[in-house]
């Protein structure tokens, strides 16, 4: 790694103002991704901001209709709350697959989403579910915040601090991982609020998104079979060694078929 | 003597101890004072010339020591890297074999190649280093493409049409007439994919220069340290060997990778000297993937003639095979002489021809890797022979039982230049196949078929050469060395055992099996006996681990130095016991006056040899002998593998549901290692079928440089595994051994793919045969 | 900068660079060699202990993150005269051959049990997703992290 500034603020705003006064500064919160690029000398910052003593960015809170959990809160957490296992059992199964268990006990959900990879497996629960992502001063729908290729409607140092995910009726998510990295080549999230059906897509295209052509087919007939109709156009897909864009096409209807199986079961 | 550690039983291994506890030492935990760090200067460019390297800004940088570069290196008269193989052409001529410096000089030929070594205090101040020299270079089109490269520009200059050699092996004429009165030729175009090594410990030296005795000392990563010290010494020129020790202590898996000799090992002993202190270097696993040999990449074209009765009557094989850049150590003999050797197979096919053209391209250079040339020549017999056996609409196994070389055949002469010395092919196919159910595979297609699933079933009839080699035959053949191994046994005065062998442990767990070797035929305790390995400067001579050879070979020769101490032992014993000679029998560790209680035990007897007071007049004191053990034909291990895919019609995924190993060794000393050698190759072999791939893109560039890209088999690839034995002992070596390391890797590719063409109706599918692959595959 | 970590339960006061991995930590300061680094990309596992009763690859965590730590290490789990469980099963069941892998794996293994005790093939294969192996195909492995979840 080149070499950095290492620092670990005590609160939000000490926070900020290191990232605002760093050349090159970048928050640092479970560092599964971060230090990696580091290592292979692909990124270079001049100074790493630890959030881990920033106090209000951890706990899971679980509401009426919501559940809510605290950016630094560790995927391996989110996979074992019991909590979110009853009250919205799709994410805890899904981030119950990012990654390796070694990696859960150290990512984190800020961290993860803030970074938007293009293969994360939290973006699809993000526009699938419709959370609400919140930073120290503003609050981020689920569907503006996924901008493109890991650009987020995030500005330079906002921090997130929680995440709010609505509860659905019922909902299913369905991975289709790299062989390699076991990132995901497609992940789709399904779900049921009530009839009003959301599909939220990530791995396919440059940033997670909604398929709503899938959508409104299964808004009119909640069925794996309904899919079969739909046309997922490959354009803008990403195509690279592991999978085409057709291929990736193909594999988003074949993971919304089966996570509508799931989510049906 | 305690029965239950010898030959045959399933000791648990004297090695694990230190490596479940974390106390093992691998290269990369030693250290010594004063000691300096190394980076390479690689290229980026697959193709280009090097003009000017400005390091000024490197060297100012506080902490760095020097930056030398392969100018340096060929002035101070170190010489290139040798290819240890000369290959003939079909013509008669020698392989053309380009210059290999260890640090390039005047161009550079593949990404990731050195030109250069930064040596400083620390490992991050070498790397920020070697990113502040600047070196220009004058980009050339890359050579990539394995067909296009033989009519494209020299890669470099003396070498016509990137041809290393154009080679041939058997009879053309006679297979060419055969295959025209064939009655049915099967014909299929094939790949074996590219593979990246990948032990899990990754490249490391550590250099130690002695001004004052002009020593020097080399820690690595080597599965034949005084292989490597001959080549250091005899080629490169870098020490004389007297002046030169090489350590590999505790290493970290080899497959193959950790066999050649490298530059940057050579660079890191260079600079330790010019600069004065032990200089370290450990690669990175992104370094590992340009820097290590890497393994297969051929194309083939393969045709089967049969009679109308099915019989095989020719085998015609022409491959392209990639060499890489440069011919690494034994880069040459892989697609030849492990390779066309192996077309016969299991099968009497009474007429072949294999002809191999090996080319260079600006991709990493390319040896062996586990299994080195069998796995590839496996891989065109059971792939035509399957296809024969789809085309003619008869079951596979019928087919090849019907061609196979009967147990009374033996030995049994090839068309390719082998004589199989002993086997039952037969025997290890009906195991295998009660062992997979395979009547009733039918039914469970069916039952597959119901879950959306498309089940097949695959096999792999395969043969090996091992037991690397009569050095007569491999030196007539080309090879630079003699094949043998050498193995001392000292019975040290209070009756312990030292072994000392040549050949090299990295994770095959030869202080255990050796160990049990020496127990069984001294009659000590297992616990006694202590095997050292892996240092030039305790073991006299060796050739190290490769080829499944160890216990063929390294084994055979410390129980020719076992003879000879149990030889000694007994004229000591006899002039104690104021016998004959001929009167000493020697069993269980007692040496014993025939027909009489009058006895001494090994340790006895080792006490006398040490303190000679009642001692023959005519005999030296001490016990301890040496003998190297020259093999007089290769082994040949053999079996059936069967695999049993499912294939998800909606993704293309394939799941390897089972997997039937059925290997004949001959005799095994510790059945619990065989198999763990067995699963370790099957894993490997299912990973080049499904998963695995060395991919470069147009410029040269590896595209699968990490695990992020490149993959490796993961534990929930596999199933657990069925491991199973016939047994016909070796002949013509001592302990009637064979050799366990490869089959699983050579058997497992074929077997594999043979399963998916099975599932999908198809006649090809290349490897890996990725999800995509097959989906695409199947939209037919 | 100053790290405060406990190691194997001794506690450290040690002065690193910023940069520095936890591995680095362990293997160049405290000379603890058996964690090994295996690869650059976080996925081989073989750097794996505990930090705070979790697995995580020492490798992808800065020294500066594991202040106020408390981390185990394979020195910390057994010694040659008393193995952990997961040890003594990974010699019985010969789960390991060039040992590079196995120190990681083992420490992965502990707390994929500890969490898991009644643990099936399945559940162990998949709970091992982050350590590579390349000797002995798993299956090995598989029997030893199975057998000690009974002794542990």
């Amino acid at each position: 790694m080149y070499p950095f500034n290492y620092h670990r603020p005590q609160s939000a705003d000490d926070a900020l103002a290191l990232f605002k006064a760093a050349e090159d500064g970048i928050y640092l919160a479970g560092g599964q991704t971060l230090l990696p690029t580091m290592k292979q000398r692909l990124a270079a910052p001049t100074d790493l901001i630890d959030l881990c003593n920033v106090p209000d960015l951890r706990g899971i809170e679980l509401e009426t209709q919501a559940v809510s959990v605290g950016a630094l809160t560790l995927h391996s957490e989110v996979a074992g709350h019991e909590g979110i296992r009853s009250a919205l059992p799709v994410l805890s199964s899904l981030a119950g697959e990012i990654g390796d268990s070694q990696v859960r006990n150290r990512g984190t959900l800020g961290g993860s989403v803030a970074n938007s990879d293009p293969a994360a497996d939290y973006p699809a629960a993000i526009v699938g579910l419709g959370a609400t992502i919140h930073t120290m001063d503003r609050s981020i729908e689920g569907d503006d915040f996924f901008k493109d290729l890991f650009e987020t409607a995030l500005n330079p140092g906002e921090l997130i601090t929680r995440i709010c995910f609505p509860v659905p009726e019922r909902a299913a998510y369905q991975k289709f991982p790299n062989p390699a990295s076991r990132y995901a080549i497609v992940g789709v999230l399904v779900a049921d609020f009530s009839g009003e059906i959301r599909v939220g897509v990530t791995g396919a295209g440059p940033c997670a998104f909604r398929a709503s052509g899938i959508e409104q087919v299964l808004n009119a007939d909640l069925s794996p079979e309904s899919i079969d109709a739909v046309e997922v156009p490959e354009s803008g897909f990403n195509n690279d060694l592991h999978a085409s864009a057709i291929y990736r096409a193909h594999l988003v209807k074949v993971m919304a078929k089966r996570a509508v199986a799931d989510l049906l079961n | 003597m305690a029965k239950e550690q010898g030959i045959g039983a399933a000791v648990k291994r004297k090695e694990d101890l230190r490596f479940i506890t974390g106390s093992g030492r691998y290269t990369d935990d030693l250290n010594q004072p004063g000691q300096l760090y190394a980076a390479f200067l690689r290229s980026p460019y697959a193709r280009a010339d090097i003009l000017d390297i400005r390091s000024e800004e490197a060297e100012a940088l506080e902490g760095v020591v020097a930056v030398l570069t392969g100018v340096q290196m060929a002035e101070d008269g170190l010489g290139d890297l040798p290819c240890g193989w000369q290959v003939k052409q079909k013509d008669g001529s020698d392989m053309v074999s380009a210059p290999h410096p260890p640090l390039a000089v005047q161009a550079v030929n593949y990404v990731g190649e050195p030109y250069g070594i930064v040596v400083a205090d620390s490992i991050a101040t070498a790397l920020q280093a070697a990113e502040l020299v600047t070196t220009e270079f004058r980009e050339l089109d890359p050579i990539v493409d394995l067909v296009l490269a033989t009519d494209s520009e020299r890669i470099h200059a003396d070498v016509a049409r990137n041809l290393a050699y154009d080679w041939e092996l058997g009879d053309a004429e006679a297979t060419d007439a055969a295959m025209q009165r064939a009655a049915h030729v099967t014909r299929i175009e094939i790949t074996n994919n590219r593979l990246i090594p990948n032990a899990m410990e990754p490249r490391a030296a550590l250099g130690i220069y002695e001004a004052a005795t002009e020593e020097h000392t080399l820690y690595t990563t080597s599965q034949n340290p005084h292989l490597e010290r001959l080549v250091l010494s005899a080629f490169v020129q870098i020490a004389p060997e007297h002046k030169l020790r090489v350590i590999a202590p505790d290493v970290g898996g080899g497959f193959g990778s950790k066999i050649f000799i490298y530059a940057e090992e050579t660079a890191v002993l260079w600079a330790a000297r010019r600069v004065g202190r032990p200089v370290k270097w450990t690669a990175s696993r992104s370094e590992a993937f340009l820097a290590d040999a890497h393994g297969r990449d051929h194309l083939t074209t393969v045709e089967l003639g049969l009679d109308a009765q099915n019989n095989f009557v020719a085998l015609r094989v022409s491959t392209r095979a990639n060499l890489g850049a440069y011919l690494s150590t034994f880069g040459s003999s892989v697609p030849t002489y492990l390779y066309g050797t192996l077309m016969a197979g299991q099968y009497r096919t009474p007429n072949i021809h294999v002809e191999v053209s090996g080319v260079y391209t600006n991709t990493s250079p390319v040896d062996a890797y586990r299994g080195a040339g069998r796995p590839e020549a496996t891989y065109v017999v059971e792939r035509v022979v399957e296809t024969a056996a789809r085309e003619l609409g008869v079951d596979p196994a019928d087919l090849r039982r019907k061609n196979m070389i009967p147990p009374d055949a033996f030995p049994y002469e090839t068309p390719v230049a082998l004589v199989y010395d002993t086997g039952n092919y037969e025997a290890s196919l009906d195991k295998a196949l009660a062992l997979a159910d395979y009547v009733a595979i039918a039914e469970r297609k069916a039952e597959a078929a119901g879950r959306g699933k498309r089940r097949g079933i695959g096999l792999a009839c395969y043969i090996e050469a091992c037991g690397l080699a009569p050095s007569k035959l491999a030196i007539a053949l080309g090879a630079g060395v003699g094949l043998y191994e050498s193995g001392e046994i000292r019975v040290n005065p209070t009756g312990n055992v030292t072994v000392f062998t040549g050949s090299h442990s990295h994770g095959q767990g030869h202080e255990t099996t050796f160990a049990q070797v020496v127990a069984d035929r001294l009659g000590v305790e297992f616990d006694a006996v202590e095997v050292v390995h892996g240092d030039t400067g305790r073991v006299e001579f060796g050739l190290g681990t490769y080829g499944s050879r160890s216990i063929a070979v390294g084994g055979s020769a410390l129980c020719r130095a076992a003879d000879k101490i149990i030889a000694k032992g007994s004229r000591i014993a006899a002039h104690m016991l104021e016998a004959e000679l001929e009167d000493i029998d020697f069993a269980d560790g007692q040496f014993q006056v025939r027909d009489s209680n009058r006895s001494l035990s090994l340790g006895e007897v080792a006490f006398a040899s040490y303190v000679p007071a009642d001692y023959p007049e005519d005999l030296e004191p001490g016990l301890s002998e040496k003998a190297f053990y020259d093999p007089e034909n290769f082994t040949y291990p053999a079996g059936t593998h069967i695999a049993e895919v499912e294939v998800d019609v909606d993704t293309g995924v394939v799941e390897l549901v089972s997997f039937i190993a059925v290997d004949d060794f001959g005799h095994v000393i510790n059945p619990m290692i065989v198999e763990g050698q067995v699963h370790g190759g099957v894993v490997q072999g299912v990973g080049q079928a499904l998963l695995e791939h060395g991919i470069y893109d147009d410029q040269g560039q590896l595209q699968t440089g990490s695990y992020m890209d490149y993959c490796m088999p993961r534990a929930d690839d596999v199933p657990d595994l069925v491991v199973d034995a016939t047994v016909t002992p070796c002949p013509h070596n001592p302990l009637g051994v064979k050799g366990c390391g490869e089959a699983g890797a050579i058997g497992a590719p074929a077997a594999v793919i043979n399963a998916v063409v099975d599932a999908l109706g198809t006649n090809d599918i290349s490897m890996p045969a990725t999800p995509e692959k097959v989906w695409r595959a199947l939209q037919g | 900068m100053q790290v405060e970590v406990t190691v194997n339960g001794q506690a450290h006061v040690l002065e690193v660079a910023d940069n520095t991995l936890l591995v680095e930590l362990l293997r160049e300061n405290l000379g603890l060699t058996g964690t090994h680094v295996g690869c650059d990309t976080s996925q081989c596992g073989a750097c794996t202990v505990h930090m705070d009763g979790r697995s995580v690859k020492a490798c992808t965590v800065l020294a500066a993150q594991a202040q106020g730590a408390e981390v185990v290490t394979i020195e910390g789990i057994g010694s040659a005269d008393a193995l952990h469980p997961m040890q003594e099963a990974f010699r019985d069941c010969h789960a390991l051959q060039c040992g590079f892998c196995t120190p990681g794996m083992i420490m992965s293994a502990i707390d994929l049990v500890s969490r898991n005790p009644g643990i099936d093939n399945a559940g162990v294969r998949a709970g091992l997703e982050g350590n590579i192996c390349r000797c002995t195909g798993y299956h090995n492995i598989v029997r030893a992290v199975i057998q000690a979840a009974q002794n542990m």
